[in-house]
């Protein structure tokens, strides 16, 4: 309940200006001020890289370019400013898809849209650089790490649209929402060990990607951590690895792409010994949501957190 | 040339050398080695008394016996199958086109083979239809498409009297695949995943059934090439040679070419492109053997088996429980050794 008091005062006036004050205060990012009621512009945006980023006004024709931006961006009151959303950015349904691409960025496409706003998750095929020749300011909200990461990412957002309260509502919610799902599941005495499958090439996650900071929160023991070293973040693992390990749940994160199911993952060689597949612990979660680092990480909490109490329960 | 030397092939061929004993032990003992080190190492450890007992029938705890025989020998017998089909797909392709850089790719295969891999992921009706895995059966066609594309196109332009018509051919046919398999990849990026994980080979998931599925492809082809070993050696000679003989130049070109290819597209449809083996191998034994082709077959075969099961075994061991694409590995391992190779003989054969 406490988590929900942030966006219902977010729309009287006066506490907006409050709100933005803490935001900015407690974000990290440095807002400059003008005496002006909401938002005060232009704002300055802190990036990874180092740089900062000048908004001059409210942007009303926002371009995003990456998938988890969008959700971001609608998650937080802004969506009527975004004109176009990149091919990939199909959450919400209401967020104006265009045939923009965010791997293979075409300036000259994008320029078509008269941004003035340019949201984007990485820095390909010179996209910052080009969006700059134009005069139009680019944020870069990189794949984030950690819950923090993603928190921060809402917040900025929030700044450079004019959404300070929203964005500090959302993220409130999140956190509370979190803290239940955390909650909710006991600390066993035995570790209950998960896989996460990105496609069925057995490419997987560890411990320090955003998805795998969620199964650490939820008390989990990520297989995918074996994999050390000169490792990727994504590992490919060996099938043998995987059996051997035998987790007790598998998070399958290529329903869509692969088509992959409880079915399919017990008729695999070898694999109808695993712990997780003789109790039936196969957890299909929609591809795109257990890959963005947005407000719907809690549909993928509220996907697993269940069958991680099933587990507890059965141990 | 009179009548009826012309039906006596061998006297003609009689004097190549023939496979030196002490070689074609030495390739069995590489592969035999090989497969041993396959079959011991893996990111699960598991004793050599185990792996000995699974192997004769013994008593072995099941989860080994799983990991062993589920997962680990079918990648070794599938190591076995790829490299050598590989290798001797590639001494084929250059026996036949009379040139050193012909590799099993060369006239499309691969481009062919990813093209229709990315096309049944991204407009098929699901990965699975009526339970066949519609996507190695696409890869087959497409390979198959582009080297019949190839071969057709060679034969009207240069109605295959030279090779350079038919190499040229495949070049463009590879390229003109490659852009569309790049366009459908780009405009579809919802199944981009699937399509580089495809490309990047599935050595990594493949289990007996991947093994049943190349194993009869490899079999005939293998066999092909092998019985037309010294019909490549006087290809080498020269096309005259041949001819003298009362066989079409063609037809050889032509039957080599089909067997090669249908072992190489089983092969792509399973283990994914692996570059460079069908090269390095082949020239290897060349360099350290001898030119004829009833060395160079063999040996490519017993050697390039050996050259991939150790490949896949360092893939899965030196970053396990990770796996590193086998590409990488044959490429890093393959070419300074091949460079030194053709150093240290440079001399002697060049």
């Amino acid at each position: 309940m406490r988590a929900h008091q942030p966006r219902a005062s977010a729309k009287l006036a006066a506490p907006i200006i409050v709100t933005a004050f803490l935001l900015a205060s407690c974000g990290g990012a440095p807002s400059s001020s003008a005496a002006t009621p909401g938002t005060h512009y232009p704002v300055s945006i802190a990036q990874s890289d180092g740089t900062t980023v000048t908004i001059t006004h409210q942007p009303h024709r926002i371009v995003s370019l990456s998938p988890t931006a969008t959700e971001m961006l609608f998650a937080i009151g802004a969506g009527a400013q975004v004109t176009a959303v990149d091919d990939q950015s199909n959450y919400p349904a209401s967020a104006p898809m265009t045939k923009l691409s965010g791997f293979q960025p075409n300036i000259e496409a994008i320029a078509g849209y008269t941004p003035d706003l340019v949201v984007g998750a990485e820095d390909t095929g010179g996209l910052v650089h080009g969006v700059q020749a134009l005069n139009v300011p680019i944020l870069i909200e990189p794949a984030a790490k950690t819950l923090d990461d993603s928190y921060a990412q809402i917040k900025q957002l929030g700044l450079a649209t004019g959404h300070t309260a929203e964005a500090d509502a959302l993220v409130a919610r999140m956190r509370s929402q979190v803290g239940a799902f955390v909650a909710s599941v006991a600390k066993p005495t035995r570790k209950l060990r998960v896989y996460h499958e990105l496609d069925n090439t057995y490419y997987s996650v560890t411990s320090a990607t955003f998805i795998g900071q969620v199964y650490k929160l939820l008390g989990l023991d990520n297989i995918a951590d074996a994999a050390t070293g000169a490792a990727p973040d994504y590992p490919q693992l060996s099938a043998e690895y995987i059996v051997s390990a035998s987790p007790d749940l598998i998070v399958l994160a290529d329903t869509k792409c692969c088509a992959q199911n409880l079915s399919t993952v017990a008729a695999r060689p070898g694999w109808s010994v695993i712990g997780a597949v003789k109790s039936g612990q196969v957890v299909g979660v929609d591809d795109d949501i257990a890959s963005r680092w947005g407000p719907r990480v809690i549909d993928f909490m509220q996907a697993v957190a269940p069958h991680v109490q099933q587990l507890e329960k059965a141990a | 040339m009179q009548g009826v030397k012309v039906r006596s092939a061998p006297v003609v061929l009689r004097g190549l050398p023939s496979l030196p004993v002490l070689w074609a032990a030495a390739g069995v003992a590489a592969l035999l080695a090989a497969c041993v080190a396959g079959a011991l190492m893996g990111p699960v450890h598991i004793g050599v008394g185990t792996v000995l007992r699974a192997l004769t029938g013994g008593v072995v705890d099941p989860g080994q016996a799983n990991i062993l025989w589920s997962l680990r020998f079918p990648r070794v017998v599938l190591g076995v199958l790829v490299g050598g089909m590989l290798a001797i797909a590639g001494a084929a392709y250059q026996g036949v086109f009379r040139n050193p850089l012909a590799d099993p790719y060369l006239l499309g295969a691969a481009a062919g083979a990813n093209l229709g891999a990315t096309l049944a992921i991204a407009f098929g009706p699901g990965t699975t239809v009526i339970g066949l895995n519609i996507v190695p059966l696409a890869a087959f066609a497409g390979a198959g498409a582009a080297v019949a594309g190839a071969y057709v196109l060679g034969q009207t332009v240069s109605g295959l009297r030279s090779n350079t018509g038919l190499i040229l051919a495949g070049v463009a046919m590879a390229a003109f695949f490659n852009s569309v398999q790049t366009y459908v990849q780009q405009s579809q990026t919802g199944s981009i995943r699937q399509v580089y994980s495809w490309i990047l080979g599935r050595l990594v998931t493949a289990g007996w059934d991947g093994v049943l599925l190349v194993l009869p492809y490899v079999v005939v082809s293998a066999l092909v090439i092998f019985l037309h070993r010294r019909l490549l050696d006087a290809m080498m000679i020269g096309e005259d040679e041949v001819t003298s003989l009362g066989i079409s130049v063609r037809r050889v070109r032509l039957i080599v070419v089909v067997a090669a290819t249908l072992g190489t597209a089983a092969v792509v449809a399973v283990g994914g492109t692996i570059a460079f083996v069908g090269i390095i191998i082949p020239h290897t034994i060349r360099l350290l053997v001898g030119r004829s082709y009833t060395v160079v077959v063999p040996l490519s075969l017993l050697f390039g088996a050996a050259f991939l099961v150790l490949a896949d075994t360092a893939a899965r061991t030196i970053l396990a429980p990770a796996e590193l694409p086998i590409g990488v590995i044959t490429a890093f391992v393959g070419a300074p050794f091949f460079i030194a190779v053709m150093r240290s003989t440079r001399a002697a054969s060049l």
